[in-house]
């Protein structure tokens, strides 16, 4: 049974070209209904990127309330709020919030780290020809899109969903609690399900293709810690995901089918008759974030690992600490699974549970702490490249480190009592999901460009988009500590109603104006990504003297990826190796007889 | 170049550290007078400063390592090679040894704010709920029993009833009855720095203190609908005489009709329900 899937165990020799054996599919098959994980990769890529822009515009509308509440929004209002005045209403406002962490977390974040470099890496870096369900894998990327089909649709039933994302009953449940949780809301569970879909595909074959489908040699600990990141990701998927799936189908039947799984009776919901049901609202809290808690690890953790080997090669350095950092980010994801309660503290948990969600919360920082300390000890003594990668790379960490303080202050349950659904959170999960994330997808994209299109992004705008993004996302979120601080409570379409916050408004008018800066650097992005498309400097196959194995393929890589199948000699950190000679690299291809640094070959 | 970005990554960090040691001054600090106005707040309070000073010593070390190893990096002659080194056994033990005591400490320290205040004093039961609050789209509904009367599960015909304002006496533990009507609410007093939601379907018994006599804001912080800004209420603590008082006369005003009735009886109904039913 193996035999078939594991890849032969001698290489072939040169010039049996593997992507001969492949037939070139028509047009269509090439690169729209594609198999191959490099297309879909990019697929993935391109819609994540435009989606980016969407969620990027819903915020941007959040940050024109906060700052002028109730104005007119010039260009935008008009065209969406035209009956309103060109004003955002309180509903529309609820709207804006729920589709923007809608859009962000289900379509940008978690496909563009799963979907667009998930698929484009694995099998390049593991030495693959393909993923091992290159036909699941393109369904994956196409039930992407009945999901954005359902989004975008929600938005014309009353309005959108409004009940934020994560849906809390009884409001998102019952169609009178809100104008937005009507069929917009049945739409909105249909796209989640279409996401949870387009994952569950992808998780299994990312599984199952770094298990059978490594190269000859790559054992687990030679492999990056991408792959690392992308295979506890698939794993946590895997195991959440299911549960999501359930309880929102769940809701759908509460909503559809008159069952009362989160409705109690006796509910009067804007003069309705009273509602009929034993159902429990907590229930849907405990389901959903025990999806919904590890789902931040499938954000986070495969950025971790890409930025553990960008950093590595822009420092000209072995990665500091590789099983440590391997134990850490599987103590991270096991623990990711038993510390959901930390969402809800305050929302009538037993309060002696909340201490054991305390305890394993705190425990979750420690496997944090070491990560970071493992990244400055990798650029430690490094020869570094100041180049738009090492940049986004290194506010990566200064960021991860930002976030991950203030998550202590969360952790502790009584604190927490009082930071939690006020801008404090706002503020925490933005340093993590924007400032460690994204600025890690930003730093990727710089990176794998080169071997995508085998062109070269222009360094000069990734610096000039690297600092104008990282000076405005600072004067954007820092302040929203002190907004938390001051009772600034979440989703509130006009704080300046209560007298005791109306001085944060000037704090609020500077945090959207940095925000509008924010928003328009990523057309530089956008700009530096099309144009180098097309016009970028040609790059041979390794453009930055890296180890891994997906620089040994040509740029881009043909249908099947290697010319060769490459076999792999030791892991992919051998930077500055006094046994590399003149170069400071050593590719995983490339013959070590023990690595220098130990005594006892390995 | 490579010397601007390692200052450039320095100094965002020394602004942040700026901002939040001018935010007190600036009024951008907790609210109102920056203090706690009950006994768990002014113990949350010196937790939150506890690992305010904790954070903000790993946050600044940790950057000035990061700006450090930025630095050298940047000034590394041309012709040096980097350090060849997968890691370092000590190193690594040390940073996982240090981090964990203090993570530790900070878990151990806190359970006993929060088993003071949500485990060993003050069950339900152990004082009376001199209110039951009833959160519904976009209001706050506050029930109180007549006077002398304790608080019945069910509204009785004698009952008190208030909209968006809380009277509760001051300088003594006080417990109210928290329930929704529809959606979720959250019953938040930013002074008080109390939280707690509002859960539809179950009766949550909260508890608390306000240490001096003042208004406090009340707000919603759980999300509930397009309104969900709009749920502005108070809670206003006075001395108990004063808030025995404001009950006596909010009985009798709700029992009046506006009538100037001629049998003494009914004129005095709130006091006639005190004496007939012990």
């Amino acid at each position: 049974m193996s035999a078939t899937i594991t890849p032969p165990a001698v290489s072939i020799p040169p010039g049996d070209e593997m992507h001969a054996v492949h037939h070139q599919p028509g047009w269509i098959r090439r690169y729209i209904f594609s198999t191959d994980h490099k297309v879909i990769g990019i697929q993935f890529l391109f819609t994540t990127l435009l989606m980016l822009m969407v969620g990027g515009a819903l915020a941007l509308g959040v940050r024109w309330q906060l700052a002028w509440p109730w104005e007119r929004m010039p260009i935008l209002g008009d065209m969406l709020f035209r009956t309103d005045g060109g004003q955002i209403t309180p509903e529309a406002y609820t709207m804006l919030f729920t589709m923007h962490a809608t859009v962000m977390i289900f379509l940008v974040v978690i496909p563009i780290l799963a979907g667009a470099f998930g698929n484009f890496l694995i099998p390049l870096q593991i030495g693959a020809e393909d993923m091992a369900f290159p036909t699941l894998n393109m369904l994956s990327y196409w039930f992407m899109w009945p999901a954005i089909g359902c989004f975008m649709l929600s938005f014309a039933y009353d309005g959108g969903p409004a009940a934020g994302w994560t849906i809390y009953p009884v409001l998102a449940v019952l169609p009178q609690a809100a104008p937005g949780s009507g069929f917009a809301q049945t739409l909105w569970l249909f796209g989640l399900t279409f996401v949870g879909f387009s994952s569950m595909f992808g998780s299994i074959n990312y599984m199952t293709t770094i298990i059978n489908m490594r190269a000859p040699g790559m054992t687990l600990f030679r492999m990056p810690m991408t792959i690392w990141g992308m295979f506890i990701t698939a794993i946590l998927q895997a195991f959440a995901l299911p549960v999501l799936t359930a309880a929102g189908f769940m809701m759908l039947a509460d909503r559809m089918l008159g069952t009362t799984f989160f409705i109690p009776g006796g509910l009067v919901v804007n003069n309705a008759p009273a509602t009929v049901g034993g159902g429990q609202p907590l229930m849907w809290q405990h389901l959903f974030w025990f999806y919904s808690h590890p789902a931040v690890y499938i954000m986070l953790l495969p950025a971790m690992g890409m930025v553990s080997d960008m950093l590595a090669c822009m420092s000209r350095k072995p990665l500091f600490g590789y099983k440590p950092m391997i134990f850490s980010m599987a103590t991270i994801a096991g623990l990711g699974f038993i510390v959901w309660g930390h969402h809800m503290f305050t929302s009538g948990m037993n309060p002696i549970v909340g201490m054991t969600f305390m305890v394993s919360t705190i425990l979750i920082a420690l496997p944090s702490a070491i990560k970071t300390f493992n990244w400055i000890g990798t650029m430690w003594g490094g020869k570094l490249q100041f180049n738009t990668v090492l940049l986004n790379c290194a506010a990566f960490v200064s960021m991860f480190i930002t976030g991950g303080l203030s998550g202590i202050f969360m952790a502790a349950v009584p604190v927490d009592v009082y930071i939690h659904d006020t801008y404090f959170i706002v503020a925490h999960f933005h340093y993590i999901l924007f400032g460690s994330t994204l600025f890690g997808i930003f730093a990727a994209i710089h990176f794998w460009f080169p071997k995508m299109f085998g062109r070269m992004m222009s360094d000069r705008l990734g610096q000039i988009h690297f600092f104008i993004t990282f000076a405005a996302f600072n004067c954007t979120f820092f302040p929203m500590h002190l907004l938390g601080i001051g009772g600034m409570p979440r989703r509130y379409a006009d704080p300046y109603h209560f007298p005791y916050l109306e001085h944060l408004l000037p704090l609020n008018q500077f945090m959207t104006y940095a925000a509008i800066v924010m928003g328009f650097a990523q057309f530089i992005l956008l700009f530096n990504f099309g144009w180098s498309i097309f016009f970028g400097k040609k790059c041979g196959r390794n453009p930055w003297n890296s180890n891994g194995l997906e620089w040994q393929a040509p740029s881009p890589p043909p249908h099947g990826n290697f010319d060769v199948q490459p076999v792999v000699y030791h892991g992919p950190y051998e930077y500055s190796s006094p046994v590399s000679g003149e170069n400071d690299f050593l590719p995983q291809t490339e013959y070590m007889p023990r690595r220098p640094d130990q005594s006892q070959g390995h | 170049m490579a010397r601007f970005w390692s200052i450039y990554f320095m100094s965002w960090a020394a602004l942040a550290v700026a901002l939040c040691l001018a935010a007190p001054s600036l009024g951008w600090w907790f609210p109102d007078t920056g203090e706690a106005m009950s006994s768990i707040g002014r113990r949350i309070d010196g937790l939150f400063y506890i690992i305010l000073w904790i954070t903000s010593i790993v946050f600044v070390g940790t950057q000035i390592a990061l700006g450090y190893v930025l630095w050298k990096g940047a000034v590394k002659p041309a012709h040096e090679k980097a350090t060849y080194s997968h890691g370092n056994h000590t190193l690594e033990v040390i940073w996982t040894v240090i981090p964990g005591i203090v993570l530790l400490f900070i878990a151990i320290y806190q359970m006993d704010v929060w088993a003071a205040f949500r485990m060993r004093n003050y069950a339900p039961g152990e004082i009376e709920a001199i209110a039951e609050v009833t959160a519904r789209q976009f209001e706050w509904r506050i029930r109180y029993p007549a006077p002398g009367k304790p608080l019945m599960p069910m509204p009785q015909p004698d009952d008190v009833y208030t909209v968006n304002d809380l009277r509760i006496p001051v300088g003594r533990p006080v417990s109210i009855s928290l329930r929704s009507g529809d959606v979720q609410h959250s019953f938040f007093v930013p002074v008080l720095r109390i939280k707690q939601d509002a859960l539809p379907g179950t009766v949550i018994p909260v508890w608390f203190d306000a240490l001096q006599p003042g208004s406090y804001d009340l707000v919603c912080a759980e999300l509930c609908g397009w309104g969900h800004y709009k749920m502005k209420a108070r809670v206003l603590a006075t001395s108990e005489e004063l808030f025995q008082k404001w009950k006596q006369e909010a009985v009798l005003l709700q029992a009046d009709d506006g009538i100037v009735s001629t049998n003494p009886q009914e004129n005095s109904a709130g006091d006639q329900a005190q004496t007939s039913n012990p």
